[in-house]
């Protein structure tokens, strides 16, 4: 045994870092452990300091550039609940509000348009009273992807706010079976999806390979850093949300939706001839009416840009042939007719002008024209139930 | 720096002080020298301008190499352990530019280093220039002219329109397009710091305090990794004290160091970071209109500011305790202080005590001895005045920087005056402690609070949209 005082300190030190390391390393270890064992993070959305300390926000967070939108689009689908305002609105609904909640895509949601400029907002500006004396309130529930099933998830969601009227925004781009299960909000929720296509009979397939399934690993506190630290960053945007209503960037210019077609009559890998309805989720549908019982859903085929330029003989826009869209049309008709479904078809509603970057992103305007004929609509339904 | 870096970084200086190679204070500072040459290169920001990532740092050691050469003693000759140590420097240059034929995440560069030849052929050309020199020994080599190309250099990359000139001269050079210059092309890491450690060895020379250092003490001294990235700014004397000193008892270090490293950790990536999302900045500054939330945003940016930066002194202390070097405080609690004076003795102390050093003193002593007979407080604001403007402009020759360097000279004299008119005042009323305690706090409220206004004018590079904000702070727009 060495009697050096040098040697004896070094060899204290290095049991010290020895100590620290072991005792760092077991707690790191019991701490993913236990966040594995317990997956808290459900728990640790529903915490939120939107409508608590700051006010909730008016549509679900979604976001491509967080630093200048003050928003960012991320999994947790109670984390996104509670971050919006619907989150705050009293249940039973009082006496003197008329609740509305509107579903659907981008349009919905309110691609380009600034917060105070969505249909739900609009259609608030309104202040449309019901034939009871009522006062509309909407609440946007759009979310930018386009898929029927995720639209559903999210009115699955809404449903303990209890609702008078659900509307519905859809379009034929949200509608092919295999293209359901393509928004990762959907692929990153597998156990919710698969509840839903069994509660209400759904084609989804439970193993369906773009579910992502995480192992023991990405349980732990590591192997979900990214999912915890969005939920952080999701309540540090809350203050510049609550400061500025800013949710989303818009930039100056953009690319405007194309005039010009290509001359191209396929849709989503289907010719004409080769589409079915079977090729279509109206089963997703069919399952949304049932979930928004006991209240009514309106169902709106939601405007779109309708082109006059090269090869509009063939295509409606960018995103459909004429032959698609026209067999799609029939199909929701007849299936709303079918099954007595309220439903209204306002494709071509808005002038071709109020179109912005896709064919169903609308201007302020263009949003305008379609909250008056929905605020319309909406006190045609309250007046006369089905 | 990013975490992961940081974390390697203490684990290299844990593993070197406990593999016991840092006892002998030579292997000691070989370590501190070459690991620290090494992390110039892997910690050099990619720029816009190809192979830059790898010239700025040959640059930095190059720059130091010069400066030293020129600071040494005047009479001292070449000694072999300072051969030795160029060799090593320049073996380990040609070593990482010979990287260039790995894989990327294999390479000692950012970037693309440029062929080993030319690296080689580069360092021949400066090792015969610094041997031409030694035919004048004993004489002063070019202190002056070192202090005006450092300053030179230093103005070309604080300033934005020049930086972006040099940027297109250099992308000029290499071939590449000359309208997509930007000053960012000459991100230089450490610069700043590195500047301001080669100027303290040239005025220090010049004033014959310079201790006599090794080339392998000098470099450790000037880029040692731990405060290459926000200082502090340490003494050449202070520091070489600690290398040349046996270690102290490790299992101090450690508890010291690793303490320090959790706080830094912590300051910077969990709450520095999280407040830069909604601290105030040039984008939200325009688009919130609420009196309150500005208020709010300001609150978070002083914060952020403060843990950002004493976040990195904890982490560069923190790593220096692991290799028994005691870097300077930098920091002591500035927002609690009661005013504007004391703030600036616990605020980036290093950098306020470089400028008091170098600058201050001197042109204080030199307006005092001045025939004009001058009176105290004009001297008084000229010297803090234009101290404040010169710390501004080492932020960044620009509007912004100056303006908040002037709010602080301003604020300086201001209270210098008034604590002279209220000395005799104060002494007569003899407050009790409990009214003492309160002007202290009320001192510290006021203070944080002029500091914090300063900051609009360092946030924000637009002295409008400062304005506009300082207006809206007070619901005057």
């Amino acid at each position: 045994m060495t009697t050096n005082p040098t040697v004896q300190l070094q060899r204290a030190g290095a049991r010290t870092l020895a100590r620290l390391l072991l005792k760092t390393g077991v707690l790191f270890l019991i701490l993913n452990l236990v966040f594995a064992w317990s997956n808290p993070l459900p728990a640790l959305g529903r915490i939120s300091a939107y409508n608590n300390l700051l006010p909730g926000r008016t549509r679900l967070p979604y976001g491509e550039n967080p630093a200048r939108a003050y928003n960012l689009s991320l999994y947790s689908l109670p984390a996104m609940l509670a971050s919006h305002e619907l989150a705050a609105a009293p249940v039973p609904v009082p006496a003197s509000e008329f609740r509305v909640i509107v579903i659907g895509d981008s349009s919905v949601w309110g691609y380009l348009l600034p917060s105070a400029d969505t249909l739900t907002a609009q259609l608030n500006r309104s202040n449309t009273t019901m034939p009871d004396g009522r006062l509309l309130r909407a609440y946007n529930l759009g979310y930018p992807v386009m898929s029927l099933t995720k639209d559903l998830l999210l009115l699955d969601m809404a449903r303990s706010f209890t609702p008078d009227l659900v509307v519905w925004c859809v379009t034929l781009e949200s509608f092919p079976t295999d293209k359901q299960l393509f928004p990762p909000l959907l692929q990153n929720n597998p156990d919710a999806v698969r509840a839903l296509a069994a509660r209400y009979a759904l084609r989804t397939a439970v193993d369906d390979a773009r579910f992502v399934q995480r192992d023991f690993l990405a349980r732990t506190l590591l192997g979900q850093r990214r999912n915890l630290a969005d939920l952080l960053r999701l309540q540090l945007y809350a203050p510049l949300w609550a400061a500025t209503a800013i949710d989303q960037e818009i930039p100056e210019t953009y690319v405007r939706r194309m005039e010009d077609l290509p001359a191209d009559l396929t849709f989503a890998g289907f010719t004409p001839g080769t589409l079915t309805q079977q090729d279509l989720a109206f089963d997703v549908l069919a399952a949304g009416f049932e979930a928004a019982r006991p209240a009514e859903l309106l169902l709106v085929n939601e405007p779109m840009f309708v082109s006059a330029g090269a090869n509009s003989n063939l295509r409606y826009n960018f995103f459909y042939p004429r032959w698609a869209y026209d067999q799609y049309r029939s199909w929701l008709a007849d299936a709303a007719r079918e099954n007595n479904w309220r439903y209204v078809d306002w494709w071509d509603a808005v002038a071709a002008a109020e179109f912005t970057d896709s064919a169903v992103h609308m201007s302020p305007a263009g949003t305008g024209q379609l909250a008056n004929k929905l605020a319309a609509a909406i006190i045609a339904a309250a007046a006369s139930p089905h | 720096m990013t975490l992961v870096q940081v974390v390697a970084l203490a684990a290299l200086a844990a593993a070197a002080r406990f593999s016991g190679s840092l006892e002998r204070p030579a292997v000691r500072t070989w370590i501190l020298c070459l690991s620290s040459a090494l992390v110039l290169f892997l910690l050099q920001p990619v720029t816009g301008v190809r192979q830059l990532d790898y010239w700025l740092p040959l640059g930095t050691l190059l720059m130091c190499a010069a400066v030293w050469f020129i600071t040494r003693p005047a009479a001292q000759g070449l000694a072999r352990e300072d051969t030795v140590t160029a060799t090593a420097v320049a073996a380990l240059c040609i070593a990482v530019s010979l990287t260039r034929y790995l894989a990327p995440e294999l390479r000692f560069s950012t970037g693309r280093a440029p062929p080993s030849e030319i690296v080689a052929l580069v360092l021949a050309i400066f090792a015969g220039l610094m041997a031409l020199t030694l035919r004048h020994k004993g004489r002063d080599l070019g202190s002056l002219p070192a202090v005006l190309a450092v300053l030179a250099l230093f103005i070309l990359l604080k300033t934005d329109a020049l930086a972006t000139l040099a940027g297109s001269a250099v992308r000029g050079l290499t071939g590449q397009d000359t309208t997509l210059a930007s000053s960012s092309d000459l991100r230089w890491l450490g610069f700043s710091y590195i500047a301001f450690r080669l100027l303290h060895a040239l005025f220090e020379f010049r004033n014959g305090k310079m201790p006599a250092l090794t080339l392998r003490e000098f470099l450790a001294w000037v880029i040692f990794f731990p405060a290459l990235v926000a200082g502090p700014i340490d003494r050449a004397a202070r520091f070489s004290q600690d290398l040349r000193a046996p270690l102290a008892p490790a299992d101090a270090d450690l508890r010291a160091g690793i303490g320090r490293i959790a706080s830094g950790l912590a300051k910077k990536f969990v709450v520095a970071d999280s407040l830069a999302l909604f601290c105030l900045n040039e984008m939200n500054a325009a688009q919130v209109n609420s009196t309150v939330w500005l208020w709010i945003l300001l609150y978070a940016y002083a914060l952020r500011l403060y843990l950002d930066f004493s976040g990195y002194t904890d982490l560069a202390i923190g790593i220096g305790n692991l290799f028994g070097v005691r870097l300077p405080e930098n920091f002591n609690a500035p927002y609690l202080k009661p005013n504007l004076t004391q703030f600036w003795n616990s605020w980036h102390m290093s950098l306020a005590q470089w400028f008091r050093a170098h600058f201050f003193n001197p042109a204080t002593r030199a307006l005092r001895a001045s025939p004009r007979n001058l009176p105290p407080a004009l001297i008084i604001l000229i010297t803090q005045l234009a101290t404040m403007l010169l710390i501004g402009a080492w932020h960044g020759l620009s509007a912004g920087f100056l303006i908040w360097g002037f709010w602080h000279g301003a604020g300086l004299f201001v209270h210098n005056r008034w604590a002279e008119w209220m000395r005799p005042r104060m002494a007569a009323l003899a407050p009790t402690p409990r009214t003492a305690h309160v002007l202290q706090v009320a001192g510290a409220v006021l203070t944080f609070h002029y500091v914090a206004l300063g900051w609009v004018w360092f946030a924000i590079a637009s002295p409008q949209l400062s304005w506009s904000v300082m207006l809206r702070l007070w619901a005057l727009a």
